[in-house]
């Protein structure tokens, strides 16, 4: 288990100095796939090379088991890294890359041999193991990289946007073998990416970071349905955001509200949490709403009313931006069947319907 | 499509182009033909001939003087190497500190300073020397050349240090290797094509030096170009062009050697 307890970083500037973390406190379990996903910038590379040791903290500690792990060098944790840039050793043959940490942690000649065995069959490269680094594709460099950094058995795996320098194709095939392994070794995986889409497919439980802080911590489902805040609910797939009134809070425990839409219609969404709705106070507050939890009805039994502005066409599904009464732009996301065919053109009055439940109360 | 400036398309550039190598090669091109002459001109050819090689051979002058010159380069470059190796480590590695400005223009001080300048002031302070402890041999030689070739022996080793990628120290430290061990294993093997290039410039440098070296040395230390010189003072023979054959033949070996080390992947 890694706990990182009030983490902050400041880099001296000559102008001005740069916070790039600013209290930072997580915990990851033991065999969790855990994400640290936010935009360029937002810390989360920082964090992890604190946790790898290349970078120390200006204040705050980091336990490996209860045990300080800021006291120890890098050579001395037991974390390794697969590098964005891979950082693999161009002197030394795919097997020798393997075998480097083995070695100075002086293990026994019999044994290097049969883990790089053992690592190379992991990573499907045995064929390959005299190849220099060189020559190799970049797919393959990424698994070497895998291979080494796993070989020395590490509590923790840190891995810093390994797959951001491979095509989509190879990137989809590298996600899930990512997951193979990480369920093969048992090893905690912590994961930095900027990519959403990876961080929902693959992560046991997600860490979203914006200018150097945690904005929420949850599972894909909790980040995705439940974001807590406007920066979460944007950066994490599409959102519509809209106004609304708190007009009521439900007394059964459910965590729904009551609010009254701009069309002076009440419907019931979520709060920020369940139990921070007994809590809230009526007034104005802001939901989002996905994309493909609304559904386009006829005007007259929509909660909200507009006119289509466009229909943009995806292929698996099918984009409509309705134009709200009050101002607002809506995006809708209806997936297509087959033979379905739309009698909807643009300037159509349409209604919005939202089932109940539908629509997240942001924080703030 | 609107064309860009093309300095090749200006009207005398290929003539002005031509007339400069011509200038730059034609009279080394004359003086390795005429160290073949047959003849004892320099200037009137006379038929092929291996005469002035073998007459250079049999010169114990000039086998003295390479001997000098090449005991002379070798120590320069270990010594020069061993400099240069710490100082671009120390330059390059733990990011940019204080005075780090400063400290690049002192230790490329040789190539800015005239070289008459150095080697005036090397004779002043070694004269005093010399004077107070006695000593007349090589030292003086092989310390004022290993001063001069740093450098040189630098430039090739910071270059190939700023290019190695910082993250795959940290992969060596990550992966268990304590700093020393990690410079052994992955920064040192790194370093081996950017050092042997900088040897081997700063070999090149030292053996082809004569400003510095005509000031320092003692009598009978000349080195090749010193003894070169020296001859051209009385009587000029095609064995000067022999010995500067040479001389040419061993820098365009190392000066290739040097090329293709720089160019050498990681």
């Amino acid at each position: 288990m890694i706990e990182v307890i009030g983490v902050t970083k400041v880099f001296p500037g000559p102008d001005m100095d740069f916070t790039a973390l600013g209290g930072v406190s997580l915990t990851v379990q033991d065999n969790e796939f855990f994400t640290l996903l936010g935009p360029s910038g937002c810390g989360k590379t920082t964090l992890l090379r604190v946790i790898a040791g290349f970078e120390y903290p200006t204040s705050g500690s980091v336990l490996l088991d209860g045990k300080d792990l800021l006291a120890q060098p890098p050579y001395r944790r037991p974390v390794n890294t697969v590098f964005q840039s891979y950082a693999l050793f161009p002197h030394m043959s795919v097997a020798e890359n393997i075998a480097f940490g083995l070695e100075m942690l002086n293990k026994p000649k019999a044994e290097i041999r049969k883990t790089v065995a053992d690592m190379l069959d992991l990573v499907r490269m045995t064929p390959m193991a005299d190849r220099k680094t060189s020559e190799i594709s970049g797919g393959q460099q990424q698994r070497v990289a895998l291979a080494r950094a796993l070989a020395p058995r590490p509590k923790v795996l840190l891995l810093d946007e390994p797959l951001s320098a491979l095509d989509y194709k190879l990137r989809k095939d590298m996600q899930l073998e990512l997951k193979r392994l990480q369920a093969e070794t048992g090893i905690t995986f912590i994961f930095v990416t900027h990519d959403q889409e990876e961080a929902l497919t693959m992560s046991d439980r997600i860490a979203v970071m914006n200018a150097g802080t945690v904005r929420q911590i949850g599972s894909p489902r909790e980040i995705y349905d439940q974001p807590s805040e406007r920066f979460v609910a944007d950066f994490i797939g599409e959102t519509n955001f809209i106004t609304a009134d708190l007009v009521g809070v439900e007394g059964d425990g459910s965590g729904l509200v009551r609010v009254r839409l701009a069309g002076g219609v009440e419907t019931h969404v979520q709060a920020p949490s369940s139990d921070l709705a007994s809590a809230m106070s009526n007034g104005p507050v802001t939901l989002a709403i996905r994309p493909e939890h609304a559904i386009l009805v006829d005007e007259p039994q929509g909660l909200l009313k507009g006119a289509l502005e466009n229909v943009v066409y995806f292929g698996t599904d099918t984009h409509f931006h309705v134009a709200l009464d009050d101002g607002g732009l809506f995006v809708l996301r209806q997936q297509n069947q087959p033979g379905q065919r739309s009698d909807m053109s643009v300037g159509d009055r349409v209604g919005l319907s939202l089932g109940r439940g539908v629509g997240q109360i942001l924080r703030d | 499509m609107a064309r860009t400036f093309d300095i090749r398309r200006q009207t005398g550039f290929p003539a002005i182009a031509m007339a400069c190598f011509i200038l730059l090669y034609l009279p080394i091109i004359l003086l390795v033909a005429y160290s073949f002459n047959a003849g004892s001109s320099v200037a009137v050819w006379e038929g092929f001939s291996w005469r002035w090689y073998a007459s250079a051979w049999e010169n114990d002058q000039v086998r003295a003087a390479t001997v000098r010159s090449l005991i002379l380069a070798l120590s320069a470059t270990v010594l020069a190497t061993a400099c240069a190796v710490p100082a671009a480590l120390a330059m390059a590695r733990p990011g940019r500190f204080k005075g780090q400005g400063l400290i690049f223009g002192l230790i490329n001080q040789p190539l800015m300073v005239p070289e008459i300048v150095t080697a005036v002031a090397l004779l002043i302070v070694f004269a005093a020397v010399k004077v107070a402890t006695g000593y007349t041999g090589m030292g003086y030689l092989i310390l004022a050349h290993s001063a001069f070739c740093i450098p040189f022996a630098y430039m090739p080793i910071k270059a190939r240090l700023a290019g190695m990628d910082r993250a795959l120290e940290q992969a060596g430290q990550d992966l268990y290797g304590t700093p020393f061990r990690v410079f052994l294993r992955i920064t040192l093997p790194q370093l081996w094509p950017g050092i042997l290039a900088g040897a081997m410039l700063a070999f090149v440098i030292s053996l082809d030096d004569v400003v510095i070296t005509e000031f320092v040395k003692s009598a009978g230390q000349d080195t090749l170009p010193t003894y070169m010189l020296g001859q051209l003072r009385r009587v000029v023979t095609p064995e000067v062009n022999a010995i500067a054959t040479v001389l040419l033949g061993i820098s365009v070996v190392m000066v290739v050697a040097f090329f293709f080390l720089s160019k050498s992947r990681k």
